[in-house]
């Protein structure tokens, strides 16, 4: 099983992303994230979604989105080709116990508080999802209360756009 | 001019071509019926007995005419009834446009008598559909439609029109109906590389579906076939492509295709698909399937390549025009070893094929065989009566055999018959089962209301056929409500319908009874008794492979 991303640019429309997640789910693709947003121009959407399945599924799903008459253009974004960036907020349980040890790892991470009360306090972190994912590994040893990420945002390294990557 | 939203909707399809929509009237599409009456000398409107025999109508006439096929509904129950028909033409790849009516913008989302989210619901079984919103789009939004209804590989779309955009007014200028999308050849490498298998191939098969009638690339297939000596089979959409007796043809395969063209299907080194999806009732046990094979798969659809079963050369592209492009780059040659193979098999065949003398599903084919003319349509139903029709009939030209195959809707019949009938302009045959007949029969209402000869002829073993096949042979013969044991008189039916109609039982009475009925002027229903444990043979168990196919059982030997 690999982890892929795929950006993809669509008709700034109403019901657009229903379109989308409805064909990923009657098509039961394992998407473990997705953003959207509007652009550079108001009248298309990037939404940017990885996923995790073999090269085959990942065929098959760049081949069903060719389909959707409101995607404009589809860019798979690797490692090596793309930039990534993922912001998350963790919410923590405040204790004088625990708090210099999350701090700390807090350091380390370079993870900036942006909340703070006597109860509990907000992080706030910015990078790979992996690095995230690791980050909340080390926070299951002290009590977390809520997490929001907002999913990968990508681009393409180089002066390369999504606009021009295919020409549907 | 100015006008309103109903008029351009109806103005847009004149535009577009369309002079035959088939609906049913409703509150919130009653502006457009308003503009269809003051059209009605250039918009023929068939009134059906239900949305969804209209919505079948519409495909039946797309399937024999290559036009797109238009429905009109209402919104609430009158769009949801559309939907077994819109899904139908989904898995098939039939051109359709759906149009409905809903609630005026203002009350969309307040849950509204008669209000229902039809975009919503039919979002996995359109190409696409639209709600509009405003009049200014209305009419771009239908030639979007007819354009993506007919470009690449088919399907249905549906339009939403909300009740005050129908009464809006805004400027409609005509313009001239909108083409398909060009269709374009797969890349040349990949040309290249599958005429290499080709040439290399010792038992090569071609294998066609539906893709080949939508592309009309029947021409170029059949010389492939000539310069390759390769035998032909293809699936159930694939049937009246070419025509039945043509000697290269081997007949459908699969499931319960025919023993030769499945048994030179499971022994080919090399299957060349064109057109089709290899759907499960195709392969049987894919882990099994043509285990000695490489695949080389032509489809329009990108997706399809490569779906279920790994091709070794997949060619996105139209078939007719990569089939152009490839055909130069192979060379011609003999295969006399192959070639005896597949005589072997066809005279094999010969020993399975069933040849009771008394009125068994095959000779009752086999009748209807003597009546049919070079033009004519047969719909089917779905079940064992849909099989021995894929089977036994011969057809002459394309477009001929209209039958549900992806998405195998028992009631499709009777619906299609009437739409294949207005898209033929002459008598449409219907061969169908109690059961199937059963669910939507209503339609013979419209029929008779507008006295299209059709020929309807029910296999009427008074049990669900099919089901109980698999009952009997899976399910250790618990016959679980399968046995219908009706007491409808059929004949009787039709006659309260205002049609005619008769019952028979043995092969004269029902020689007798196609003599009459392919002279009636309107509709006539042959109540065909037939056993009820008749099996539909070969079968290919499912999840099976070729090396478990039935072709007899003791009862029919």
């Amino acid at each position: 099983m690999n982890r892929y991303t795929v950006a993809i640019l669509v008709k700034n429309q109403f019901g657009v992303l229903n379109r989308l997640t409805s064909m990923f789910r009657r098509r039961q693709f394992n998407i473990n994230s997705l953003t959207a947003s509007e652009t550079e121009s108001s009248d298309y959407s990037r939404i940017t979604f990885s996923f995790d399945g073999e090269e085959e599924n990942k065929k098959q799903l760049i081949n069903q989105l060719y389909k959707l008459p409101d995607v404009c253009s589809i860019k798979e974004l690797s490692d090596e080709n793309s930039v990534k960036c993922e912001l998350m907020m963790i919410k923590m349980k405040n204790s004088s116990t625990t708090r210099p040890d999350i701090y700390a790892a807090a350091e380390a991470f370079s993870a900036e508080t942006i909340d703070y009360s006597r109860d509990s306090f907000v992080l706030r972190l910015i990078g790979q999802g992996s690095k995230l994912d690791d980050f909340i590994t080390l926070m299951k040893d002290f009590e977390i209360l809520e997490i929001c990420r907002t999913g990968t945002a990508s681009l393409e390294k180089g002066g390369s756009v999504l606009r021009q990557a295919i020409n549907l | 001019m100015l006008l309103s939203g109903s008029d351009i909707l109806v103005k847009t399809l004149i535009e577009q071509g369309c002079d035959t929509v088939f609906g049913y009237p409703g509150g919130q599409i009653l502006n457009v019926y308003d503009s269809l009456y003051t059209h009605q000398n250039e918009i023929n409107h068939i009134l059906t007995a239900h949305e969804q025999g209209a919505a079948h109508a519409a495909d039946g006439y797309a399937r024999t005419t290559r036009k797109v096929g238009v429905v009109i509904s209402t919104s609430g129950p009158g769009a949801t009834n559309l939907v077994t028909g819109i899904a139908t033409a989904y898995l098939d790849s039939i051109p359709m446009v759906a149009i409905c009516g809903n609630v005026p913008t203002t009350q969309i989302g307040s849950d509204s008598f008669q209000e229902i989210d039809i975009t919503g619901v039919t979002l996995p079984i359109t190409k696409h559909n639209y709600f509009v919103g405003n009049v200014e789009d209305l009419a771009d939004t239908i030639r979007e439609a007819f354009k993506l209804a007919k470009s690449g590989r088919p399907g249905p779309v549906l339009i939403d029109v909300p009740k005050d955009v129908q009464i809006a007014k805004c400027e409609y200028e005509p313009q001239p109906q909108v083409e398909a999308e060009k269709a374009f050849a797969a890349k040349d490498v990949r040309i290249k590389e599958a005429a290499e298998y080709i040439n290399k191939a010792s038992r090569p098969y071609i294998y066609f579906g539906g893709g080949v009638i939508t592309a009309n690339a029947q021409e170029e297939m059949l010389t492939l076939s000539e310069k390759i000596d390769a035998p032909i089979g293809c699936s159930l959409m694939g049937l009246s492509g070419i025509p039945t007796d043509h000697p290269r043809f081997l007949g459908m395969q699969g499931m319960h295709g025919h023993f030769a063209s499945s048994m030179a299907m499971h022994n080919a080194d090399l299957i060349i698909s064109l057109g089709v999806r290899f759907n499960d009732r195709v392969t049987g046990n894919r882990e099994k399937f043509a285990k000695g094979a490489k695949i080389i798969h032509i489809d329009v659809d990108g997706s399809e390549l490569s779906k279920t079963v790994n091709a070794v050369c997949g060619l996105r592209g139209d078939v007719k025009l990569t089939l152009e492009k490839l055909l130069p780059l192979i060379s011609e040659n003999k295969k006399p070893k192959w070639q005896e193979k597949i005589s072997a098999l066809k005279a094999e065949e010969e020993n399975y094929l069933d040849t009771r003398e008394d009125l068994t599903p095959r000779k009752a084919i086999l009748t209807l065989n003597k009546y049919l003319g070079d033009n004519t349509a047969v719909a089917t139903d779905v079940g064992q009566h849909q099989m021995w029709s894929a089977q036994n009939l011969t057809f002459k030209a394309p477009r001929r055999f209209v039958s549900s195959g992806g998405l195998g809707t028992m009631g499709f019949g009777l619906g299609a018959a009437i739409g294949a009938a207005f898209g033929t302009k002459e008598r449409s045959v219907l061969v169908t089962g109690d059961g199937s007949f059963g669910m939507c029969l209503n339609e013979l209402a419209t029929a008779v209301s507008y006295n299209i000869p059709i020929v309807i002829l029910i296999m009427n073993n008074g049990v669900l056929g099919m089901v109980r096949q698999w009952q009997t042979l899976f399910y250790e013969k618990h016959y679980s409500n399968s046995i219908l044991g009706r007491k409808t008189d059929f004949s009787a039916l039709a006659r309260a319908f205002g049609a005619d109609g008769e019952e028979v039982s043995t092969p004269e009475e029902l020689d007798n009874a196609l003599k009459k009925a392919f002279e009636a002027k309107g509709v006539y229903v042959i109540d065909c008794k037939i056993d009820k444990d008749e099996f539909v043979l070969p079968m290919l168990p499912p999840g099976g492979s070729m090396d478990d196919i039935i072709t007899q059982l003791e009862v029919q030997k």
